[in-house]
């Protein structure tokens, strides 16, 4: 049986263009939705932390909904409720139904679902860095925002990295799950691929390579960042 | 050590500690109480330390010297009382709940960079290097150029001894050194009054000296020092005046000599003999 790795050229009849495209548009939302999951994840952290008895319990509805429900539902669920809500609210202001940009859509639909994570992770990460650190800065006279910006979170860091690191490996591969709702992602350009050809087993296989290669390339960068981030920290 | 980093308030301690009266306040405290809970902690704590004043606080355990000293720079908010740094009231007031509180965030951030604490536990950050550390607080909160803050920060560091270990991260220094490394940080934003929450209680004994001699340098050249202290041979060569509390209360206060030497309160005489 041959290969016939003319299915993978980069222009067409080859659809290795197609596949490219595919694992840029993942690139792009896991790299949106994640930096949305950790701007909601400071926020939700510091919510739980530091806030009212009402963000509080709201927060704890949140991350405890999204973390038990699967996220292959939640993703329809969001997707669908998501455009729905906008829908209306554009209609009950009198505008058309809008025709939302697929692209964000997806980001923000892993965005709320890592934001949860997030969330922890961060909650976690702050509670581990010691209260005499941050009572030095108090004692100096350091404001609160300044406090956040650097002490908190640069000493929370490395108690965060492998944690973020794992939900960053996660989102990269929550992608995919967008191709259920009809998204071309990197799993539904395969598939499409593998559809028109028929040749499923060598698509999937460049597919898992791609992903793989993704997966590579993550690990030496969160091998770089974390060394840089525990820096100040003992090996023992 | 450099002109910037020196006190600015040079009093002449060598002939200044009997002349009290005439040296300007530096930390009043009136009738200060402190309460966690249903526990009162502080009873009603009245003090003030001069310019040039090293004031040494001893007492038991539990007897409220930690939290009397957070309370110069508001760690602990005091339930009532007034403390005052160089003649200004810290403001504050009462929330919904009747808890005190600070009333003015900004003006509790400016009287704070006047007054230097040093922790019993060092509470240096630890991703930051000693450099690094002791120039965070002058270049982010005072706006001191960086070049100066450097500058600065060199020249006391070398003063503790620890020039040749600006680089390095303080989880790999000695206790010993990082509590001198502590007390140059504290030192960078020129205080008025240096605060001492038992700066040796944390250090293995054969470090506690390197620590003191530190002080007693800083004592020695007329800084205004508050030290909370276990160490009695120590408060008895640096302090020119001792508090001794017992259970949230100043039961007596005087010049060293009479504090060990000839205390007056059975109790104050019951805790010099239990500690010699
Ligand atoms: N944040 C707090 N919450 C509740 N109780 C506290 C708190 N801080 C201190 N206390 C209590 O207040 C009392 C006085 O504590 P403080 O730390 O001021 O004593 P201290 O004289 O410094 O003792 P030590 O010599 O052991 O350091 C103790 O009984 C302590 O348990
Ligand atoms: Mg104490």
């Amino acid at each position: 049986m041959g290969i016939d790795w003319s299915l993978l050229a980069l222009s067409p009849p080859g659809w290795g263009g197609v596949l490219l495209r595919g694992l840029v548009t993942s690139l792009e939302i896991a790299g949106g939705g994640y930096a949305l999951g950790l701007a909601i994840g400071v926020g939700g952290a510091f919510g739980k932390l530091y806030g009212g008895p009402v963000t509080r319990d709201l927060l704890e509805c949140y991350t405890t909904a999204i973390r038990a429900i699967p996220e292959l539902v939640l993703i329809v669920l969001i997707y669908y409720a998501g455009t729905d809500a906008v829908n209306r609210l554009a209609e009950s202001l009198g505008h058309d139904a809008v025709n939302i940009n697929g692209l964000v859509a997806g980001i923000f639909v892993i965005g709320i679902v890592q934001g949860a994570y997030s969330t922890e992770v961060l909650r976690g990460a702050i509670k581990a860095v010691p209260f005499g650190e941050i009572e030095a800065a108090r004692a100096y006279g350091m404001p609160s925002g300044l406090l956040l910006r650097r002490i908190t979170l640069p000493a929370m860091l490395p108690h965060a990295i492998p944690g973020l690191a794992n939900l960053w490996l996660i989102a990269t591969k929550d992608t995919a799950l967008l191709a259920v709702v009809g998204f071309t992602e990197l799993t539904m350009a395969t598939r499409q691929a593998g559809g028109a050809t028929k040749d499923y087993f060598l698509f999937f296989c460049a597919a898992g390579i791609l992903y793989l290669m993704v997966t590579l390339v993550s690990n030496q960068i969160i091998r770089v960042v974390e060394r840089r981030a525990r820096r100040g920290m003992r090996e023992v | 050590m450099s002109q910037e980093t020196a006190p600015s308030p040079t009093a002449d301690r060598a002939s200044g500690h009997a002349t009290g009266a005439m040296r300007e306040a530096v930390v009043e405290l009136v009738d200060v109480h402190k309460s966690f809970g249903q526990l009162e902690v502080l009873k009603g704590i009245s003090m003030t330390s001069h310019v040039g004043d090293v004031t040494a606080i001893i007492g038991a355990s539990g007897s409220g010297k930690s939290t009397l000293l957070r309370c110069i720079n508001m760690l602990e908010i005091p339930s009532s009382g007034t403390v005052r740094v160089h003649g200004e009231e810290i403001g504050l007031r009462r929330n919904g709940h009747g808890e005190s509180e600070i009333a003015d965030r900004r003006q509790i951030q400016r009287i704070r960079t006047r007054l230097g604490m040093v922790f019993q536990s060092f509470n240096l950050w630890q991703h930051m290097t000693l450099r690094d550390n002791v120039i965070e607080v002058p270049i982010h909160v005072l706006g001191r150029k960086r070049d100066e803050a450097i500058r600065d920060a060199d020249a006391l560091l070398e003063r503790v001894g620890l020039f040749e270990k600006r680089d390095t991260f303080p989880a790999y220094l000695s206790g010993g050194q990082q509590q001198r490394a502590a007390i140059a940080r504290a030192l960078a934003i020129n205080p008025d009054v240096m605060l001492f929450d038992e700066p040796t209680s944390a250090l293995d004994p054969e470090l506690v000296g390197e620590v003191l001699t530190v002080i007693r340098d800083l004592a020695s050249e007329g800084r205004t020092m508050i030290l909370v202290t276990h160490e009695m041979s120590f408060a008895r060569e640096v302090a020119n005046r001792v508090i001794f509390l017992h259970q949230g209360l100043v039961e007596e206060e005087g010049e060293p000599n009479a504090i060990f030497n000839h205390p007056k309160s059975e109790r104050l005489q019951r805790f010099i003999g239990s500690i010699r």
